[in-house]
């Protein structure tokens, strides 16, 4: 037999260039998309506005001014709600719809699909941020330039997080589970799971449960960032934690089909 | 690129599969997908249950089976979406799993349900799919060729399930590949989309590109296919060319359908054929006459019909179909 012959010349666009492109789809599909702009944009300035301009929530802000005190949580909730709700509904439809398989057969592959997509959770963070720290400042925060390395990071450990639940979520359940549990989990997190408010300010149990949760890990980082100029080692070795455990869990368990 | 892993083909099947390829196009036919003994479960369940399929380059492979006979299931393993249970799947020379880096940018891949991400525009799905290879096709050349300018900028959500298999298909082959497996290409479409896509199937074949599809459509392999597996419960029931396939071991035709005057009494033509000829009416002046076709018979069918001053509208000799023979060999029950 005469062994296959392959053409000579590599047929694949250079892999840098193929994540960049798989991650400008991604965003834009993301910003184009209704459902997740509410999510990702609109609810986080809803949140900030509300809590800033209305008293229905009596804050302690322990001296700060309302803004100071409150935007460090909105940033959280809104990597939250990119990297977890979005990313994990995002997914799951994609997986359904054969989306996943479908480009993990082109030159892209499953490895550079990954990577395509963390970095269009960051592109929309980026998005996000600047909207809601103009709307902060319009409002009144004046932050800490020097406390953007420390934002940055705290914001990169709650990414990796959030986004190995959302990808555990998008590879094991069906597409409408992921749907409604994703939503849920957003609101209950949102509500008693430190993100907003220390975990210390919640009822009963809660404050110490809250503490050990990504979310309120994520919301004492960047509270720590941002209000005392440093993020909590105790905040970063639970996001650490969490982004092993959920990483290995979706590595593991996650279905393509 | 490494090829000495290529697996070297079994004799007797080498012979069946160059027999029957058809297609006398300049390619030389080498071996670009060889399936062997493949097995795949699903809890335990074997749906793939030793499996051997073979493909070449300049042709057309099709693989037919009813609903769950393991068309899909090993037609992913090729496409390495799925790892085998046992058996060998090599493409181009290439294990799909473990070498899926270096097979990618040259297998083209049409999935059953589309795969198309449904909140983008067609052409814009269609470039983004370009965009992972070094030399795509041009994107506006294929467009036209498939007919997508139509509903270029219409979401993916928002096309027919016809149009969505024209822009999978135009994914499937942007990248200029050696292989392409399709799965089910024309479900859903109409005629004129259906004509399209044989032609750009005919026009891969003729540049050498080895083409694998699953279809139900009977006329689609008839039409399109060098090679045809027939698979049923995960395994080849039937392999070989059309004609192969519709003659039987090299019969020649198999019927005689006369067209004439309804309700004709058939004992003088019955007793005028041999005797394991079955002969009916099998619609009100349609007369279907099954049996080893040879000149004696159609004599002994004219000579009945001019004994009894009938003149028929038509007498035509013909082979099974290709859906009769599936029928035969798959069984006519539902599933």
């Amino acid at each position: 037999m005469s062994a296959p012959t392959l053409r000579a010349e590599p047929a694949a666009a250079p892999v840098l260039r193929r994540i960049a492109a798989q991650a400008s789809f991604e965003t834009r599909a993301i910003l184009r998309n209704g459902e997740q702009l509410l999510v990702t944009i609109v609810l986080p300035v809803l949140v900030l506005f509300a809590l800033v301009r209305t008293s229905f929530i009596d804050l302690d802000t322990h001296g700060f001014s309302r803004v100071d005190f409150v935007t460090p949580g909105v940033l959280a909730l809104a990597v939250m709600s990119t990297a977890f709700t979005s990313q994990a509904i995002a997914t799951a439809f994609d997986r359904r719809n054969g989306v996943l398989r479908l480009m993990a057969t082109t030159p892209l592959g499953r490895s550079g699909l990954l990577a395509g997509k963390v970095l269009g959770v960051l592109a929309v963070e980026v998005v996000q941020v600047v909207v809601i720290c103009g709307v902060a400042v319009a409002l009144g925060w004046r932050p800490e330039l020097g406390a953007l390395p420390a934002v940055v990071g705290a914001g990169l450990l709650g990414t990796a997080a959030f986004t190995a639940l959302a990808l555990l979520l998008a590879g094991t359940l069906r597409a409408e589970g992921v749907l409604a549990v994703a939503n849920l989990v957003l609101v209950l997190l949102t509500v008693g799971g430190g993100v907003l408010l220390p975990a210390q300010q919640l009822a009963g149990p809660l404050s110490h449960v809250a503490v050990l949760l990504p979310s309120g890990a994520l919301g004492e980082a960047m509270r720590g960032a941002l209000l005392y100029g440093a993020v909590p080692p105790f905040s970063v070795v639970v996001l650490l934690a969490w982004t092993a455990a959920l990483g290995a869990g979706a590595a593991r368990l996650f279905r393509w089909h | 690129m490494p090829l000495s892993d290529a697996p070297a083909i079994d004799p007797a099947q080498a012979a069946t599969a160059s027999a029957a390829t058809a297609s006398p196009a300049g390619a030389d036919h080498e071996v670009a997908v060889q399936v062997r003994g493949l097995v795949k479960r699903y809890d335990g369940r074997a749906v793939v249950d030793g499996l051997d399929l073979v493909a070449r380059r300049g042709a057309v492979t099709a693989v037919l089976g009813p609903n769950g006979a393991g068309k899909t299931t090993t037609i992913e393993c090729c496409e390495g979406l799925r790892s085998p249970d046992g058996g060998t799947v090599r493409v181009l020379g290439h294990d799909p799993v473990a070498d899926a880096r270096a097979l990618r940018p040259r297998v083209g891949v049409m999935l059953q349900d589309g795969g198309l991400p449904t909140g983008v525009r067609a052409l814009e799905l269609l470039r983004h799919v370009a965009a992972m290879y070094a030399a795509p096709r041009p994107v506006d050349e294929l467009a036209e060729r498939l007919g997508l300018h139509g509903f270029a900028r219409t979401t993916v959500r928002r096309l027919s399930g016809g149009q969505r298999q024209r822009v999978a298909l135009a994914a499937a082959v942007i990248g200029r590949p050696d292989v392409v497996f399709l799965d089910e290409p024309s479900a859903g479409m109409d005629p004129q989309s259906r004509r399209a896509v044989w032609d750009l199937v005919r026009e891969l074949r003729a540049d050498g590109v080895a083409i694998v599809l699953t279809t139900h459509l009977m006329d689609e392999a008839a039409d399109l296919a060098d090679h045809v597996h027939v698979v049923d419960h995960g395994r080849v029931i039937a392999s070989g060319s059309v004609r192969e396939l519709t003659d039987g071991a090299g019969a020649g035709p198999s019927s005689i359908r006369v067209e004439a005057a309804a309700g004709l009494d058939l004992t003088g033509l019955r007793a005028a054929l041999p005797g394991d000829w079955v002969v009916g009416e099998s619609e009100a002046g349609v007369y279907t006459l099954t049996g080893a076709v040879d000149p004696a018979a159609v004599a002994a069918v004219t000579g009945w019909l001019a004994e009894r001053g009938v003149l028929a509208r038509s007498v035509t000799t013909g082979s099974r179909t290709l859906e009769d023979v599936f029928l035969d060999l798959t069984g006519r029950n539902l599933r």
